[in-house]
């Protein structure tokens, strides 16, 4: 496994988030996370990350424990993040987006010009808009630059949290083929949607959580089969 | 009209030096929400370290360069041993703490340097006729160094990756993190440059008015002034701020006496704060 969490307990504060939330993800797995809304995605995200500490229960990437890890090495291990509300840099230009990504010791001009190749090859868009304020992109060129500038760390994992929400359904469809490729590429990704398909769809295995804990995990070929358990847990 | 000239001359000359001081508090501010209430201190201690190394070498840019490291790592030891861990707290306790850090420097300053006035020689003799005054040839280096300074601080954000990574912290500090920048060490990069800066300005201003150990304060009020109107955070405001300011001061000298001028950047500051609080050279408020 690349990534495992086991009995992680999360709070902000005194409000007590993930009540000990148990998942794996294999390399190359594409892995979906479906709830409804509070039940604690994004902060399952976060605390791998490192971006909130788990008060109990631990996170380990290749092996080796990375709970209580800075966020910035959790990402130089090869951990990147898309938040759910993209976060782009909005007074930087998207090349410079980029870079925050691309400028770590040790990658070269020459590795440096292919990922960014890479980029623009995925999103044309973005290479058109190279030199254009972050804040300036509408919201499917925001999320697609904000994929773009997770794979710049050549991650090993993406924490994808609801790329598809706002997103008009051509750019839905980009975002899928983004997902595919990526897995073609043998990145693995924990994905955190509420459009249960597309889930479905892209997902290896699915784990469906609710009120901080996981309550079910399947394949999602068996989940695309018999979607009453979907139904049960999300109401839809 | 000739002292209108002069004046103008003038303003210039002094926004330049405030703008190097208030370019590194705002700065500070925008990466990490501090209001450093101890940076005109650091101005003071470069000017001390610089008198004292002139006094030593008989070279002020040897001078210059030395108060300039020696203030921006002491700067960035402030910083970590200091606010690192006040980081996200409440702001009146990193305003605590940096005023502490003022009083603290300034009797460190009488003990070590003591009470009496230093002079930094200037090192650009000369003068010219400007009117009817001999303008000494100092004043426009310094304001021209100054720039310099303050220019290549600009393409440093702008260009280098270290400046990426600066922009990106102040932006959101949280996504940077996200991004493998190491933004503890970008904070303490920050204050260090803040640091070195308003040391320059210290030692470009000694010849100018001499080295005294409570001539902090008013470089922190001026600056604080100027980063209130140039907008919290905005390093372009701030550096039309300085010059803005100080050009007003010196206009106003012309009618009433110079410490009664020091009143009009005050009325500029509170018409700022009640009508525009982000900042008098923001494009649009948000």
């Amino acid at each position: 496994m690349i990534l495992r969490l086991d009995n992680v307990h999360t709070y902000y504060g005194k409000s007590h988030i993930l009540h000990g939330v148990t998942l794996e993800v294999g390399p190359g797995e594409v892995v979906g996370l479906l709830g409804r809304n509070g039940v604690g995605k994004s902060t399952t995200l976060k605390s791998v990350m490192g971006l909130v500490r788990p008060a109990e229960g631990g996170v380990t990437f290749e092996g080796k424990s990375i709970t209580g890890t800075p966020p910035h090495r959790v990402a130089r291990l090869g951990v990147a993040w898309v938040p759910e509300d993209r976060r782009v840099f909005r007074l930087l230009t998207v090349l410079e987006n980029l870079r925050t990504g691309l400028d770590r010791a040790g990658v070269d001009e020459a590795r440096k010009r292919r990922l960014l190749d890479r980029a623009f090859t995925y999103f044309p868009r973005l290479g058109e808009r190279k030199h254009q304020l972050g804040g300036t992109l509408s919201g499917g060129e925001q999320q697609m630059l904000a994929i773009a500038r997770a794979m710049m760390l050549e991650p090993k994992i993406i924490l994808l949290d609801e790329p598809t929400e706002g997103l008009m359904p051509r750019m839905v469809t980009e975002i899928r083929q983004i997902i595919d490729a990526l897995h073609r590429e043998g990145v693995a990704i924990l994905l955190v949607e509420q459009n249960v398909p597309l889930t479905l769809d892209a997902s290896n295995r699915v784990y469906i959580m609710e009120k901080g804990v996981i309550r079910h995990q399947a394949p999602a070929a068996d989940l695309r089969q018999n979607m009453s358990v979907v139904h049960e847990y999300l109401g839809v | 009209m000739e002292q209108i000239i002069i004046q103008t001359v003038n303003g210039l000359v002094n926004g330049m030096i405030l703008a190097l001081v208030a370019s590194g508090l705002t700065l500070i501010f925008g990466i990490m929400d501090v209001v450093n209430f101890a940076h005109g201190d650091l101005v003071m201690l470069g000017a001390f370290v610089g008198a004292t190394t002139v006094a030593t070498t008989g070279s002020f840019w040897i001078a210059l360069v030395v108060a300039v490291l020696t203030i921006a790592i002491f700067g960035a030891l402030l910083q970590v041993t200091t606010l690192r861990p006040l980081l996200g707290r409440d702001p009146l306790t990193t305003i605590l703490a940096t005023f502490g850090m003022s009083l603290v420097l300034q009797k460190y300053a009488i003990w070590q340097w003591g009470p009496t006035a230093r002079a930094i020689r200037e090192p650009i003799s000369g003068q010219f006729t400007l009117f009817y005054l001999q303008y000494p040839w100092y004043r426009l280096g310094a304001a021209l160094f100054a720039g310099l300074i303050i220019g290549a601080l600009y393409l440093f954000l702008r260009r280098a990756t270290f400046g990426v990574w600066i922009r990106a912290s102040m932006q959101d500090r949280l996504m940077a993190q996200a991004m493998g920048i190491p933004v503890p060490l970008v904070h303490a990069v920050v204050f260090a440059i803040g640091a070195g800066m308003a040391a320059s300005s210290g030692v470009l201003f000694g010849p100018l008015a001499g080295v005294t150990h409570n001539m902090g304060f008013d470089f922190t009020l001026r600056a604080f002034i100027v980063v209130v109107v140039g907008g919290m955070g905005n390093l372009g405001g701030s550096i039309l701020a300085a010059i803005f300011i100080s050009l007003l001061e010196a206009y106003a000298s012309l009618i009433v006496t110079p410490a009664q001028a020091v009143i009009v950047s005050f009325v500029v500051l509170i018409l700022t704060l009640l009508f525009r609080p982000t900042g008098l050279f923001v494009p649009t408020p948000k």
